[in-house]
């Protein structure tokens, strides 16, 4: 499989900042809200969705060829639910303590629409190779955003990263006052309008008209 | 009954679906730019919502869950890691009957509705409501219960948005927050005023 160098990095860089699925396209904003208040669930949550949008591309993209197009949506349904049920049992097995926090999450990556986009928008056009990557590179760009949410809110809301204590927050006799809105849910929605609103500062050409 | 209308009166307003489990969160930004197609869309994800719930609730109860098909001599058998493929086939399925029996016998509703319905397969809420339903263990009751009071939840919070966006036409909002941006503001507004439910014992 012959493919152009410059081509496969601009498919995995360019969701990352120029074309994010969450910032630009809103896709798969549900999971980005819910479990952004801790690094760790964050990172699981992302490494789990990278993973299954790079597989769910590359296997709709190698049988692309042969799926008839009035039942397409519901063949991709079933590559991208069995691909969840083999991460959502793996997190079982190897990270439980985290999988049970994820609760109904994991499962809901099946209705994520990064995963259900990427594949109609990419994988049904393009090779296998390209669409894996392309997978990889929205993954990426999910995780970013993510990661970025997750960190605000740990850092500030309890004053650690990862669970290591970096602001020693006051009830244990620290001099932090940690920000009890940042661990609510709501703050995320503050974090990301914000996040899109510095994104979009910076790139002018994503700024949508009036 | 009176547990039956505080399961309701909880899945509207304090375990809204749209606002305190943030779920169905794509359409519900994408698709709130008017009160009527909000509406449409709150109606369509209350009927589906309705159905979907207690059917995946009977499939659950009586196929897939551990020492549940003790019925046809299979006590060991525990399918339950089977669960997320076979509620998303039947939600699949339930919102493309309810799509046919529409367009044949309520064509104006199927005309109202529109390309919603088929974007409801794929609307968090709708799976999300499911598996909830799964980790709380409720009964066949409470599910139907449940799946009516999540679906009314989640129908008020778009409209509810809708009507905020239609007014905020006329605000002067800076470059590079217009349009997602303030929307994602708006919306953590709406949460924290749902937050304030929270509080209510019942």
């Amino acid at each position: 499989m012959a493919f152009d160098k410059a081509e496969a990095k601009s498919v995995i860089s360019s969701p990352i900042f120029d074309n994010n699925p969450i910032a630009l396209q809103v896709l798969g904003i549900c999971s980005a809200l819910a479990v952004t208040s801790k690094m760790d669930k964050a990172l699981v949550m992302s490494i789990a969705l990278t993973v299954v949008v790079a597989m769910s591309n590359l296997l709709i993209s190698l049988i692309r060829n042969h799926i008839p197009s009035s039942i397409r949506i519901i063949v991709q349904m079933t590559i991208i639910a069995s691909l969840v049920i083999v991460v959502d049992q793996v997190l079982k097995a190897y990270a439980y303590e985290i999988a049970k926090q994820l609760s109904v999450f994991v499962g809901l990556i099946i209705t994520n629409c990064i995963v259900m986009g990427r594949a109609e928008a990419y994988a049904m056009k393009n090779g296998p190779g390209m669409s894996f990557l392309d997978g990889i590179g929205n993954g990426l760009g999910y995780s970013a955003l993510l990661l970025a949410v997750g960190f605000i809110r740990e850092l500030f809301g309890s004053g650690s990263v990862f669970g290591y204590t970096i602001l020693e927050p006051i009830r244990d006799g620290g001099w932090y006052q940690t920000n009890g809105l940042l661990v609510l849910p709501p703050s995320a929605f503050f974090i990301i309008g914000l996040l899109i609103w510095a994104l979009r500062t910076w790139k002018k050409d994503q700024v949508e008209a009036a | 009954m009176e547990a039956y209308i505080s399961l309701f009166v909880r899945s509207v307003f304090i375990e809204n679906m749209a606002l305190s489990a943030f779920l169905g969160m794509c359409t519900f930004l994408a698709v709130s730019k008017k009160i009527q197609t909000a509406m449409g869309l709150g109606v369509a994800v209350i009927v589906v919502q309705a159905i979907t719930v207690p059917v995946n609730n009977l499939l659950f109860n009586y196929i897939l869950r551990e020492g549940a098909l003790d019925w046809a001599g299979l006590s060991q058998v525990d399918l339950s890691f089977l669960g997320l493929i076979c509620y998303i086939g039947v939600i699949a399925a339930i919102v493309q009957i309810l799509e046919m029996t529409l367009d044949k016998f309520f064509p104006a509703l199927y005309n109202a509705l529109g390309i919603f319905l088929p974007l409801i397969t794929v609307n968090c809420a709708i799976l999300g409501g499911t598996l909830f339903m799964v980790e709380r263990d409720y009964q066949f009751g409470e599910s139907v219960v449940y799946g009516l009071g999540s679906g009314f939840g989640w129908a008020l919070a778009i409209v509810a948005l809708a009507g905020i966006r239609e007014k905020m036409k006329y605000s002067d909002v800076p470059d590079g927050l217009r349009g997602l941006g303030i929307t994602f503001i708006t919306v953590g507004l709406m949460a924290l005023g749902f937050m304030s439910f929270t509080g209510v014992q019942l």
